[in-house]
């Protein structure tokens, strides 16, 4: 039974296994760091998507909407291209790294926050329109302004990009490289472990990479709740 | 003090409507407005809804376009809309607290956000006690006299606003009333749209009747309600639907 | 708290700068391009500890197909290549692309298949013949069919039966492009045969119905090579610490970690530098 299995893992992390541990403190530290770096692009892009009016805008943004459904593995075989030695940016060597994962994905998940951050913003707008205009803020305080006070619709948006990337496994495969104790994290150990056949195991450290995305979850909400009562 | 009752406000002032026409794609709302709106004592717009009080007021604060006429300051348009400010029917509250966000029209109008300024901005509306509630758990009324901070935060020259006291209990309709007259007082222009006739006969210096898109009357307050010049304004005064 | 904000911002993306730096890009690693059933069997997990007790140098494996890992090699992405198919790593050495192959070690191949032995080929130890007798019975038979070593191997076994059946693809030939494990959780579940190294065979923990039907075919004889990518060809090797890899395990410290490696009491791999 899957759920009996599943103590195999519980039983590891009862123990504090060392490994079980690191793997997870990766898994968080590349995905939370790609959450970041895809929130500072993606969300003045957004911003930016919402408010301004320029030749191409709809087409750009039927481009960002479908780049939420950017296959993983796609993404994870263009960086790997672009970061390996025999490629452009071969220099920079960090190909079969934690970073070069970080980048795929940030890559991966930049256009969920840019696509959500413009929808939310374009309704804010609606909203502000008339009072930012006639207290004449504009540019970049008229953007600032608006994110801010989106602030807790924005937080969901960072969920969404967090979650798309924490449960992704082909882009960290193909530039991580799953190496033991340097790039492997949950989602390509859970695929090692299956392919070796070690299915309980496998199931086990699912239902552990679903705690922790929804342990990231209760945090933001609870986060978030504190500061709508202090500031809302 | 809140404004410098010495200032020179001939920059913003007078505002001068040339023939001027608004239409909503083909739908006219404003035809042949012809006005001048000079310092001195509040002008209030009265007419029944629909009639294009809120879209005069929109069109002098620049947020639309005259689709026909002109409309001229002394100083120039840009300039002197920096010294105008506006009260909306519905304020939007930023989402923070109070204080905040008088503090972010104090910096929208290129003011310091000192505490000093910002306590006596909220003390004149009587808010002084509510600073740092959060502005979107204010009550309709204290919303109404946070945007009219705000508004002050502005320094404005010419203030107008759009039916402020429509939707508030004559408690609160008092203090947004003694707000405005104590601005008034102070040097500011004031140019209000109601459709409370007992508003307009408390604070009119002079009243501009809309109706239909046009103006029907302009005249001093006095003239206006003892003796009005046209069948349409006496009608109005009498309580009649104007169609 | 306007002043704080700014604050936070901009630590928030001055951190982001750092954590794009790659950490540790001078510390002593090396990555090796190996393949998956080498790094499923378990060997890795267990030599490379004494490797690093002994010289500080952390070795990072990437576990490919033997296809995949000598393209790396190739590519300039690893600093040393470690597979078991020895035309391919030759032919690696002759275009260029490295300095010199040495034997590491062998282990063997094992024809797995089902208890219900639809061939009647259990208990062999021929395995063309067993393969004949597959294809005659039109049996269920799984191939990795993604250019690794075991792959490769299987494909030269077949050569022998003069049958071709990666070409002819007959339905009861089925190709599934994944790893040793993955090959036999599909044999498992279809009651097919598979050849599997017998390392990972051996620590696979989803047998089902499966056992060993054929072995100790001279045949079945899978010799693992080491070669360091050229210098020459990508100067970003990190030469001396890949080297001081290879020569640990053609040394006698390196052959006697791999001897001492066991799974269930058995020994995997039969250490062979200088023979192979």
């Amino acid at each position: 039974m899957a759920v009996l299995d599943g103590m195999t893992a519980l039983e590891l992390i009862w123990s504090g296994d060392a490994r079980l541990f690191q793997i997870v403190g990766l898994s968080l530290f590349v995905t939370l760091s790609a959450t970041l770096l895809a929130a500072t692009a993606g969300m003045p892009l957004g911003a930016l998507l919402a408010l301004s009016r320029f030749p191409g805008r709809h087409a750009l943004i039927v481009l960002v909407n479908g780049a939420m459904g950017l296959p993983p593995v796609v993404v994870g075989l263009v960086v790997f291209l672009l970061l390996s030695r025999s490629g452009p940016l071969g220099e920079l060597g960090i190909l079969f790294t934690p970073q070069a994962m970080i980048i795929a994905q940030a890559i991966l998940i930049s256009p969920i926050i840019a696509a959500l951050t413009r929808q939310v913003i374009e309704d804010l707008w609606a909203e502000y329109r008339d009072e930012l205009t006639a207290m004449h803020v504009a540019g970049a305080q008229r953007v600032a302004t608006l994110l801010w006070d989106a602030r807790f619709s924005l937080i969901t948006t960072l969920l969404a990009g967090f979650g798309r990337a924490a449960a992704e496994v082909g882009a960290v495969m193909i530039v991580g490289g799953n190496i033991d104790g340097f790039t492997r994290v949950m989602t390509t150990t859970i695929a090692l472990e299956t392919s070796k056949g070690n299915l309980p195991l496998a199931i086990g450290l699912g239902f552990v990479l679903i705690a922790v995305i929804l342990a990231v979850n209760a945090l933001a909400w609870a986060a978030r709740g504190w500061s709508e009562r202090h500031a809302g | 003090m809140l404004a410098s009752p010495m200032r020179d406000r001939s920059n913003s002032l007078p505002i001068v409507f040339q023939d001027v026409a608004y239409a909503a794609g083909r739908t006219p709302i404003l035809s042949a407005i012809s006005l001048v709106i000079a310092a001195g004592p509040p002008t209030l717009l009265l007419g029944p809804n629909g009639s294009g009080k809120t879209t005069f007021l929109r069109l002098a604060m620049g947020l639309l376009t005259p689709v026909a006429g002109r409309i001229v300051f002394a100083s120039g348009a840009e300039l002197a809309r920096r010294r105008c400010a506006i009260v909306f029917q519905k304020p939007v509250m930023l989402r923070r607290s109070a204080a905040r966000n008088v503090a972010f029209a104090l910096k929208a109008a290129a003011r310091a956000p000192e505490p000093a300024t910002i306590e006596r901005l909220l003390q004149a509306v009587g808010l002084a006690s509510l600073a740092a509630r959060p502005a979107r758990r204010l009550s309709g009324g204290e919303q109404q006299r946070l945007a009219l901070a705000r508004a002050l935060a502005r320094d404005p020259d010419v203030l107008f606003l759009d039916e402020p006291t429509a939707s508030l209990d004559p408690a609160a309709t008092k203090s947004v009333e003694d707000i405005i007259v104590r601005t008034a007082e102070r040097g500011v222009k004031i140019v209000m749209a109601t459709h409370d006739l007992g508003q307009a006969r408390r604070l009119a210096g002079d009243v501009v009747l809309l109706a239909n898109g046009g103006i029907v009357e302009h005249a001093a307050a006095p003239a206006f309600f003892q003796a009005p010049a046209t069948a349409t304004t006496k009608r109005f005064l009498a309580g009649e639907l104007i169609l | 708290m306007a002043m704080q904000l700014r604050q936070l911002i901009v630590l928030l993306l001055f951190s982001q700068l750092a954590l794009l730096l790659p950490a540790g890009a001078e510390d002593k690693a090396i990555v090796v391009a190996s393949t998956t059933s080498t790094q499923d069997s378990g060997l890795f997990n267990f030599i490379l500890p004494m490797f690093k007790a002994k010289t500080g140098i952390d070795v990072r494996v990437i576990a490919q197909g033997t296809g995949q890992a000598l393209d790396t090699g190739r590519r300039g992405d690893a600093d040393v290549v470690f597979v078991h198919a020895k035309p391919q790593e030759e032919k690696f050495v002759a275009d260029g692309f490295g300095v010199q192959r040495f034997a590491v070690m062998y282990n063997d191949f094992v024809l797995i298949g089902p208890k219900s032995d639809p061939a009647k080929i259990k208990g062999g130890n021929d395995v063309v013949a067993a393969l004949q007798a597959i294809s005659k019975s039109e049996s269920p038979f799984v191939s990795r069919g993604d250019r690794s070593g075991t792959h490769a191997a299987e494909l030269a076994l077949w050569k022998q039966t003069s049958l071709d059946p990666a070409s002819s693809k007959p339905a009861w030939y089925r190709e599934i492009g994944q790893g040793m494990g993955a090959a036999l959780n599909t044999a498992g579940a279809m009651g097919a045969y598979v050849l599997s190294d017998r390392g990972t065979w051996i620590s696979f923990k989803n047998k089902a119905d499966l056992d060993i039907v054929v072995q100790g075919d001279q045949r079945l004889f899978n010799q693992y090579g080491v070669i360091l990518v050229s210098p020459a060809k990508h100067p970003n090797v990190k030469q001396d610490l890949g080297q001081a890899f290879i020569d640990w395990l053609v040394s006698g410290d390196g052959q006697e970690a791999i001897r001492a490696y066991k799974i269930d009491g058995q020994q995997l791999f039969f250490p062979n530098a200088n023979k192979g």
